[in-house]
């Protein structure tokens, strides 16, 4: 196959061209589109290497967030479904393929010409179909998951695993459908939607302060990241700019949140590969990390301290001194295990040149996070389309194209670096806390508007968690309340990766690929 | 790596003291447990977690209970693969509609005598997911509950306090 990589056209331009500008959208541009225009864009999808950065409905409506990675150019593009249903992305966009199965679940907008038109997050243990949709269906089963067709496969020796939804580690449910010929997976297919609590659903008609304490719960090992996308969308659907000090905060909550993961992340894959020695040596490390973040911000995940408007806690006296003091205990312990990590043959005999995923695959289904910098995309939201305080900060975004477990293993790695890096500048260089005129020092927060002075509007925002990009898009009622939120956690494009992934690799090797990829189940089933 | 294992060896273990039980998980369990536990149990207990539609915070502190600082294992306790070698179910969540059935399944492959502790405020009684077209509202909405551990997440030393109490009162 070919790639061009020249001639893509200018994305606002193209949307611009087929449809009409909607007023109030912040800071992306949306635009309405007829269904014919729908048509265009589906075609012009085809001829463009636009991503795919989400696709999600309302009960009359579907949306979808394209980027232009080369430019940078972000924009939403919007259909309303007056016959009930849109035409699928999903021939030109593997990527839609799940999110427009969950929409045909929550909403009933059919995706016409979906090519894999299976319910995805209805089980039919619901008491209701299209639960969110303009006609909700009560149904008497309430509690009785209906069988669910996997793929058919056909071949001689082949022998199905099914394994799951209750795991035999503690771990989130799901259920893999291996297909195997001898130890060799030949293909791998994930059902997911066991953990959907109906999150969308719930956020719907909340006061906006509700609605982000269950931003916070939508994959609690990335509370930070959704939160401050939940915070940074309703602060663009209202115009709103939160304190410079909260501003450099929330920043450094997520680089601790990053640096914690990784090293758990880190331990429990070389646990995988059967190597306990670094998951309890980088255990005791993110240990450190949760207590340092509760002794600053009072909560070990840190979770609901970032909200719409700034920052719930501010840093204790001797904040600053503990968050130097932890960057310089992990500066110290974290570098020799590295090189126990790269010097242990037996070890990069498991990780090497397993589980790989291919950088065309990557770039197809716009996987972000270790998962896409590990088979050379390089794709940040902290650098485009940037969110302050990242432009005022150094860092670099590692990068490799070898797409296996190890390579998965270095990105990991080199962005602990990064991040301690970053919390160090943060603390270094963070405004001073600000001091009213009678002593106190009020917490960097920016009131949100109330009652009658709280203003419609919409917002998107792209936030880099330690995954990858979360996209948080919300409609703002009057009165402050949300009208509809979508958070689009990063493991949407990576889960499917896993499937591809694995193939090839003997059936042992699934539980190291699994864990190189750590997709959050929670965040992707809502 | 071997200097790095003699330095642990030399400088003592990094495991800290365990927790007091906690008073009111004790007060809950109550002698009902005792009576059964004695007769059925040494002080080894195994435990089969279970995320029955949790955010994934409460599995993060669970985790943590078996790195170095907490080591769960020096209080007999155990994390089993399976519900067939469990005595304890640990679920978190607040038990979608989805993972009901799973549920259930897994508490009737539990073998007697069997306890259910209910781990975070989700699993309490739904907390902030309750109300949801898509979950039941909470353990107890489907298996019988012996103990409740609060907190969002509850901390591992809450966790730990939990589980001891569980421990003293079956273990006798
Ligand atoms: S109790 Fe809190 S941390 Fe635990 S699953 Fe529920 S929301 Fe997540």
């Amino acid at each position: 196959m070919v790639m061009v990589f020249s001639g893509d056209q200018p994305l606002h331009r193209v949307l611009a061209g087929l449809g009409e500008r909607v007023e109030g959208h912040r800071p992306f541009p949306r635009f309405r589109l007829h269904r014919a225009d729908w048509r265009s864009m589906v075609d012009e999808l085809s001829a463009n290497r636009w991503t795919l950065l989400g696709l999600w409905g309302e009960p009359r409506t579907v949306h979808v967030a394209l980027r232009a990675d080369m430019t940078g150019e972000v924009a939403v593009a919007s259909m309303d479904c007056t016959t009930g249903g849109f035409p699928s992305l999903s021939t030109v966009r593997p990527s839609a393929i799940r999110l427009e199965r969950a929409v045909q679940d929550l909403y009933g907008l059919v995706a016409e010409g979906l090519t894999d038109p299976r319910p995805w997050l209805d089980h039919g243990t619901w008491g209701t179909a299209r639960p969110l949709g303009t006609a909700p269906e009560p149904r008497g089963t309430a509690g009785q998951p209906e069988p669910y067709p996997v793929l058919p496969v056909e071949g001689h020796g082949l022998h199905q695993i099914p394994v799951g939804p209750v795991h035999a580690g503690i771990i989130e449910p799901g259920h893999f459908r291996f297909t195997a010929n001898g130890e060799t997976v030949v293909r791998l297919e994930e059902r997911l939607g066991y953990v959907h609590k109906g999150i969308e659903g719930l956020m719907a008609g909340r006061p906006v302060a509700e609605a982000a304490r269950l931003a916070a719960r939508i994959s609690g090992d990335s509370t930070v990241a959704h939160s401050l996308a939940f915070a940074r969308a309703v602060e663009a659907a209202l115009g709103l700019e939160p304190p410079p000090r909260a501003v450099w905060l929330r920043a450094l909550m997520a680089e601790l949140e990053r640096i914690a993961n990784h090293l758990g992340d880190i331990g429990a894959i070389a646990n995988d590969a059967a190597f306990a020695f670094l998951l309890a040596e980088l255990s005791q490390l993110r240990e450190r990390v949760l207590r340092t973040a509760d002794a600053c911000f009072g909560h070990r995940l840190m979770m609901d301290r970032v909200v719409p408007g700034g920052v719930a806690v501010d840093l204790p006296e001797d904040g600053a001194r503990r968050l130097l003091a932890l960057v310089d205990e992990l500066r110290r312990r974290f570098p020799p295990l590295v090189r126990v990590y790269d010097g242990k043959a037996s070890l990069q005999d498991r990780t090497v040149s397993t589980g790989q995923v291919a950088m065309g695959l990557a770039n197809r289904f716009g996987a972000g996070g270790f998962v896409g910098r590990a088979s050379g995309r390089g794709q940040d939201a902290r650098r485009s389309p940037s969110y302050p305080p990242y432009d005022d900060l150094e860092f670099e975004i590692p990068v490799t194209t070898e797409g296996d477990v190890n390579a998965r293993v270095w990105i990991r790695i080199r962005e602990v670096e990064q991040s301690l890096s970053l919390v160090e500048q943060i603390v270094k260089r963070m405004p001073g806390v600000p001091r009213s005129q009678d002593g106190s020092t009020p917490l960097p927060l920016a009131p949100l508007p109330q009652g009658s002075d709280a203003g419609a509007g919409e917002g998107m925002a792209l936030v880099e968690g330690f995954r990858g990009e979360i996209l948080t898009w919300v409609r703002l009622e009057p009165g402050g309340t949300v009208g509809r939120c979508h958070p689009r956690d990063p493991s949407w494009f990576q889960w499917p990766l896993l499937e591809a992934a694995i193939e090839g690799n003997i059936v042992a090797d699934f539980p190291l690929c699994n864990k190189s990829f750590n997709c959050s189940y929670s965040g992707h089933d809502l | 790596m071997f200097r790095h294992i003699l330095g642990h060896l030399t400088e003592g273990p990094v495991t800290e003291p365990a927790p007091e039980p906690g008073i009111d998980a004790l007060a809950e369990l109550g002698l009902r447990v005792r009576a059964a536990a004695q007769a059925r149990l040494g002080r080894s207990l195994s435990i089969r977690e279970v995320d029955a539609g949790s955010c994934n915070g409460c599995e993060l502190e669970i985790h943590a209970l078996n790195n170095p600082i907490y080591d769960l294992d020096r209080f007999g306790l155990r994390f089993v693969a399976s519900p067939r070698h469990a005595d304890v179910l640990l679920v978190t969540g607040p038990v979608t509609r989805n993972m009901e059935e799973a549920l259930r399944r897994t508490w009737d492959a539990t073998p007697e005598p069997k306890w259910v502790i209910a781990a975070g405020a989700c699993a309490i009684d739904g907390g902030i997911f309750a109300g949801s077209y898509a979950v039941t509202g909470g353990v107890d909405a489907v298996i019988p509950v012996d103990l409740r551990i609060p907190g969002c997440p509850p901390r591992p030393v809450e966790l730990l306090e939990g589980l001891l109490a569980l421990l003293e009162v079956s273990g006798g």
